[in-house]
């Protein structure tokens, strides 16, 4: 019996390992013919703008402006997700009250329980009149407004865990900090900051993860445009812009693509793509989650 | 009269504190006298911890804490509103029961205390080094460790781990040196390492320390306050309240009766 179970438990474990290779696997196979047969250009993939897969004459497969979307939106989101995020996460762990920290938890969790499909309706409505409201720009579903709600979605990941590394700050380097007269704001930037450093990085990374990882969501709000929303003119980067983001991209094309086709091989290699980045994201912030308990 | 209330550093006048609902302190009154170690022996859960975080007011980081009363260090009412808790901190500095100086450099732990009390571009790097040795000259760590400043102040040992502690209260020239138990996590040669230290500091500066050790109390302290559940029972010279204790209680309790 005792076997039995052990054995239960060991194929629970190794499967998450099986399953996530399997899906590289697959993800892998959709796209192989594409990847060995010697006409992919890696380079002319990852480096040229023109995306015209469905093109009958002359199809081009450039991710940049892709890459473009993706990472134009993900900066700005963490450009406001990061402040927010450990904001909270340090008014929460430290400055305010138990009844009112509890409450706040679980509103940060509800944040997160929200479906990706209902943020992405908030940004198609809400925020698309907002932003042409506001900016009065001629269409609201922009860079600017999936990143808003991207740093929304990343927010609770960035805050819970920024509050569990915190919290990891042994109460004696605050009360030493406290003993020698810091003001709270000492304590912040003094104490807490350099000792959780590793922590909060890797809630940042995590948050990346999340964002760069979104689908529906950003697919809602950020106009469905390819475009690469930066030039050589000041500002540089215009947030106002529409974009497209490879999540999207897979997300709107590969229902249309016949199965095997050129179109479809090419989505699976935007996949692989993605997920490469967001592994290296993860495993980032896993080396740095270890660094801390090495200390 | 006048010649004694001179002499006095604390002055403690019908204070209270409540945790929540539970009263750790009732109505103490005492009367500290400047320069000398005092102790402060009592049974487990007595208050004394409470008594000796209240005198720099770190106790309030629990937010559930009330207090009644007066407390007066050189001359000034602490529990006043408009007391500044850093200032307040600088002046009355606390060793805790485990050694915990932060996460930093052993040259930086010491001066921390300089670093959060003065505008950035006060301090010089040459004053900087000048409060280091002298703080670790004072706590007698400076031939140890001066060719390691630069490492990590938690890899000491103990003992001079809790030696630094009290470094790191003394560029900010405290007048009052508060200990909770300096020497529960040390040996026996570290303990008496700290002990001697402290003998060397008193007159310069006033000390409060708690202990469970009758006998560090008999050794390190001038005048001694016995407490039992949250009250001050006798407070004497220290050779009077082993020798010749007047409360019964005091008695019982230096005889090892309880605690
Ligand atoms: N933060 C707190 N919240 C509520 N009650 C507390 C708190 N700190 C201490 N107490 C209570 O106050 C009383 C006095 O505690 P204190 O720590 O001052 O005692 P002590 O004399 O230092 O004891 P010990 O010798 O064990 O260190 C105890 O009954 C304790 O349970
Ligand atoms: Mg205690």
């Amino acid at each position: 019996m005792e076997k039995v179970i052990e054995f239960i438990i060991r194929v629970c474990g190794i499967s998450a390992v099986i399953f996530v290779f399997a899906i590289f696997g697959f993800v892998f196979w959709e796209g192989r013919e594409l990847l060995i047969s010697g006409e992919f250009n890696f380079w002319k993939f990852l480096f040229t703008k023109e995306w015209y897969p469905a093109s009958e004459s002359n199809p081009r497969f450039g991710v940049l402006a892709l890459i473009a979307g993706t990472a134009s939106v993900t900066v700005l989101a963490m450009a406001i997700a990061v402040p927010f995020g450990l904001g909270a996460a340090i008014y929460i762990s430290e400055f305010c009250g138990s009844r009112l920290r509890e409450a706040l938890k679980v509103i940060i969790e509800l944040l997160a329980a929200i479906p990706s499909v209902v943020w992405g309706f908030i940004g198609l409505t809400i925020m698309n009149e907002l932003i042409m409201k506001l900016f009065g720009a001629p269409i609201g579903l922009t860079v600017l407004n999936g990143a808003i709600i991207l740093a929304l979605m990343s927010v609770p990941i960035i805050v819970s865990i920024s509050e569990d590394a915190l919290k990891a700050v042994p109460d004696s380097y605050r009360e030493a900090a406290i003993g020698l007269g810091v003001t709270r704001w000492q304590m912040v930037y003094k104490v807490l900051l350099p000792s959780a450093k590793n922590g909060l990085l890797a809630a940042v990374l995590l948050g990346i993860g999340r964002a760069v990882g979104e689908t529906m969501a950003v697919l809602m709000a950020t106009g469905h445009a390819v475009h690469i929303p930066f030039d050589g003119t000041p500002p540089f980067f215009h947030p106002l812009d529409s974009v497209r983001t490879l999540t999207a991209t897979i997300a709107a094309e590969l229902g249309e693509t016949a199965r095997g086709s050129e179109h479809y091989q090419v989505l699976f290699v935007v996949g692989i793509l993605l997920f490469s980045i967001t592994f290296a994201v993860n495993l980032t912030a896993d080396l740095v989650v270890k660094g801390i308990r090495d200390k | 009269m006048s010649e004694k209330a001179e002499s006095l550093c604390v002055t403690i006048r019908d204070f209270s504190l409540w945790y929540g609902d539970f009263q750790a302190l009732q109505n103490v009154s005492l009367d500290i006298r400047d320069g000398i170690i005092t102790s402060l022996i009592g049974p487990s859960g007595c208050g004394k911890t409470t008594l000796l975080r209240s005198l720099n007011r770190v106790n309030e980081r629990y937010g559930n804490v009330t207090t009644s009363g007066d407390i007066h260090i050189l001359g000034k009412n602490i529990l006043d509103a408009d007391v500044s808790l850093p200032e307040l901190r600088k002046s009355v500095g606390i060793v805790f029961q485990r050694p915990n100086p932060l996460p930093i450099s052993i040259y930086e732990n010491i001066v921390f205390g300089l670093r959060i009390h003065s505008e950035r571009r006060a301090l010089g790097k040459s004053q900087l080094d000048e409060a280091v040795e002298t703080a670790l000259r004072e706590v007698r760590l400076w031939d140890d460790l001066k060719d390691k400043l630069k490492e990590r102040a938690t890899s000491l040992q103990l003992e001079q781990q809790q030696k630094l502690c009290i470094a790191r209260l003394l560029p900010l020239k405290p007048k009052v040196i508060l200990m909770d138990e300096p020497c529960s996590a040390l040996d026996v040669d570290g303990t008496r390492a700290v002990e001697e230290l402290m003998a060397g500091m008193a007159g310069e500066y006033t000390i409060l320390i708690v202990t469970h050790n009758m006998a560090q109390a008999r050794r390190v302290s001038q005048e001694c306050i016995f407490m039992l559940l949250g009250e001050i029972v006798e407070h004497d010279r220290t050779e009077q309240i082993f020798i010749s204790p007047k409360n019964q209680k005091t008695i019982e309790y230096i005889e090892g009766r309880y605690g």
